[in-house]
């Protein structure tokens, strides 16, 4: 799946002129090398890598097996909910509704519960909740073609208010302990969570899909330049419509998950998370603007962020405070791309300067010679 | 293809149509029409609905919404968000209150202190977008929570009381002038200070200019990035002066104050007819609107309709105001194209 992967993004950053350099000037080769090394998944591995090395300087306890499964299931919710995010920003939409939907899908699940239904009737229906509210958010997206910032700024509210006044501020817990056993256990030989599972399968269809398919790159075009997608027949707005409600079902399911992790549905559940989903999928490489990225990014960005947070929480510093730290995590992996686009191009401005004569070429008009 | 269908409609143009193209026009007038409608409909069911007291009530507590919003017009007409209003309004709130309990600083100052810190974090933001060329929504996304956590680090977890604060300082959330709420007042005059910009400077023109079109404005010689970065300014400004207003309202500010703000903010805004598309809207459109979510809340209070419900109509109420402007939008749009082409 590696190379599949690795072919979207690289072609965006297309180290083509840099090879031409490579054959004249020994500065050239440099540059691409840098190039290819600056690859942004493998630099969000070693950033995964030095902070794991800096939990284990933290504490003693941090490369412990134990550790590792509170760190993985303290933000997989997180984690499974940037899946189907990934693929709608790489869409060029965006769902900041998401966290509303985990509490709406806490809500109804414990109201269900409480009212006498059992799990194996309340969790479909939590989902089906799931897959209307992200049809609703589709519907208004793409075929009223209302900003999806907006309408998802909306139904953040809505979805919330719905779930306050379905539970009110109450808490259901007293599940049966199957379903606890599902948030709280880890696979038996394994540190891994049970809902670590959902992750890894998700991560594995999405990757698939993504990378594999022709769906895939269909999504890649409608991310990149609608029109010219509408125009080579991508039905753009069939496939951002199921996106949403992708998106919304999957949010739902990570309700569940966090109920489960919780013991507790509640209907203030997941209040907050928008950011730290937003905060992986663009700190593992997808486009703010669309049409670039790559699930194994996403992937490597949960893992870094659960590091991050498990650091921090073993050097003691206050959850809120650590809000701080994703924040700067999240422009700060918006803002390094940029400016590194931009010192390539002045780098290569700068090497064809020094071959051009004086140039009478201003900075701003690339007129070819 | 199109044009027999498209030239036929506005010839005959049926009243509705016509009523609603209107109404899209002057989004001032018909808020203010719905306004009046459901203030009559509630004041039936419940006649101290318009009591002095409760329309007083409602109407300072709109003000500092109303004050936020001002400032979020401006940064939405250059088609860019701050989401980050809300932490600004809390921090803003929490370190006046602090600055006060401890007595650093007179009244007077610790208030300009606050409306500085203001300005400050507004000029943050715009710096991150305008300069560093962060999207608008991941910019202030992330300043959302790296305020809020900035306020945490100073709180921690106490909470400024209203006993801690000089004596008389939260009398002004009910001081009147000529029978009119202080709040009021000032909401009413930061309004038409920067109604004023908007349309009498030539940044205020620049606004619109950039957020109708960006590449248009370029071309023409307006520094996009200066304005842009001026309007998260002033928008940080105002939420400065809606943090101070908080302050004083609610007198106890812990490091949580006005959590969940933003929306009511920006849902103010795009009920008051501030297209989310950027290039239109008034700032009077931002202050009718915070009204109306000011009144639909009373409403709720007085009707005795869960607090819950709450959210789920802001919800509602966003979402209706962006589809009619995308219809009105839409309208507009063939009747424009259909006259210049007829």
């Amino acid at each position: 799946m590696d190379d599949r992967t690795s072919a979207p993004a690289g072609s965006g950053t297309d180290p083509a002129p840099a090879d031409v350099d490579a054959s004249g000037a020994p500065r050239g080769r440099g540059v691409a090398i840098v190039g290819r090394l600056a690859r942004w998944e493998v630099l969000l591995a070693f950033v995964l890598l030095g902070l794991v090395w800096l939990g284990a300087s933290l504490s003693p306890v941090f490369l412990s097996a134990r550790n590792f499964s509170n760190l993985i299931a303290a933000v997989i919710e997180v984690g499974i909910i940037a899946l189907p995010m990934a693929l709608i920003i790489v869409a060029g939409e965006i769902d900041l509704s998401v966290e509303s939907m985990v509490g709406l899908a806490a809500s109804v699940l414990g109201f269900l519960y409480a009212a006498g239904y059992p799990l194996e009737m309340a969790i479909p229906a939590v989902l089906v909740v799931g897959a209307l509210g992200g049809l609703l958010n589709g519907v208004l997206a793409t075929m009223a073609g209302l900003p999806s910032l907006v309408v998802t700024l909306g139904t953040l509210a809505l979805f919330r208010g719905l779930a306050l006044v379905v539970l009110g501020p109450r808490g259901i817990s007293g599940f049966p302990p199957e379903f606890s056993a599902f948030g709280f256990g880890t696979i038996p030989g394994t540190p891994l969570p049970w809902p670590f599972v959902i992750f890894a399968v998700l991560a594995l269809v999405l990757g698939f899909v993504l990378h594999g398919t022709w769906i895939g790159r269909q999504l890649f075009a409608a991310g990149k330049n609608v029109g010219a997608a509408r125009y080579s027949g991508v039905r753009v707005a069939r496939m951002k419509l199921l996106l949403f409600v992708l998106a919304g079902l999957i949010a739902a399911l990570a309700g569940v998950v966090l109920a489960a992790r919780l013991a507790s549905a509640r209907a203030d559940a997941g209040e907050g998370m928008t950011l730290t989903v937003v905060t992986i999928v663009l700190l593992g490489g997808v486009n703010i603007f669309g049409g670039r990225g790559t699930i194994l990014g996403v992937v490597l960005a949960f893992f870094t962020l659960a590091v991050l947070g498990n650091a921090l929480r073993l050097a003691n510093i206050a959850s809120e405070i650590q809000s701080i730290a994703i924040g700067v995590l999240l422009i700060i992996s918006v803002v390094i791309p940029t400016l590194a686009h931009q010192f390539k191009s002045a780098l290569d401005r700068a090497l064809r300067g020094r071959r051009a004569p004086a140039g009478r070429v201003g900075p701003g008009e690339m007129a070819n010679p | 293809m199109s044009e027999l269908a498209v030239s036929a409609r506005p010839a005959q143009p049926t009243l509705l149509r016509r009523l609603i193209l209107t109404a899209g026009r002057h989004r001032e007038v018909s808020l203010l029409v719905v306004m009046i409608l459901l203030g009559a409909l509630v004041a039936v069911r419940a006649p101290q609905f318009l009591s002095v007291s409760n329309l007083t009530q409602v109407t300072t507590l709109a003000s500092i919404i109303a004050v936020a919003a001002v400032g979020q017009a401006l940064v939405i007409i250059t088609r860019n968000v701050d989401l980050s209003v809300e932490s600004t309004i809390g921090l803003v709130a929490f370190v006046v209150a602090e600055i006060l309990s401890a007595r650093t600083l007179g009244v007077p100052a610790a208030i300009a202190f606050g409306i500085g810190l203001g300005l400050v974090l507004g000029m943050i933001n715009g710096f991150v977008v305008a300069v560093m060329r962060v999207p608008a929504i991941v910019a202030t996304l992330g300043t959302l929570s790296i305020y809020r956590g900035v306020d945490f680090l100073l709180a921690g977890g106490k909470q400024v009381t209203l006993t801690e604060l000089p004596s008389g300082y939260t009398d002004a959330a009910t001081a009147t002038i000529l029978g009119i709420p202080l709040f009021v007042v000032i909401a009413v005059v930061i309004l038409a200070i920067v109604g004023i910009i908007l349309r009498q400077t030539r940044f205020g023109r620049q606004v619109y200019a950039v957020g109708s079109n960006p590449e248009a404005a370029t071309i023409l010689g307006i520094r996009t990035r200066l304005v842009v970065f001026g309007a998260f300014a002033l928008c940080g400004l105002c939420a400065g002066v809606a943090g101070v207003m908080w302050g004083i309202y609610f007198g106890t500010i812990n490091a949580t104050a006005a959590t969940g703000a933003v929306l009511q903010v920006v849902a103010a805004c795009v009920v008051g007819g501030v297209a989310i598309f950027g290039g239109s809207g008034t700032v009077v459109g931002a202050g009718l609107g915070a009204l109306f979510l000011g009144f639909i809340q009373n409403a709720l209070i007085i009707i005795r309709l869960s607090q819950f419900w709450l959210e789920a109509i802001y919800g509602l109420v966003i979402l209706t105001a962006v589809a009619i402007d995308a219809v009105i939008l839409r309208r507009l749009r063939r009747s424009i194209g259909a006259r210049s082409r007829g």
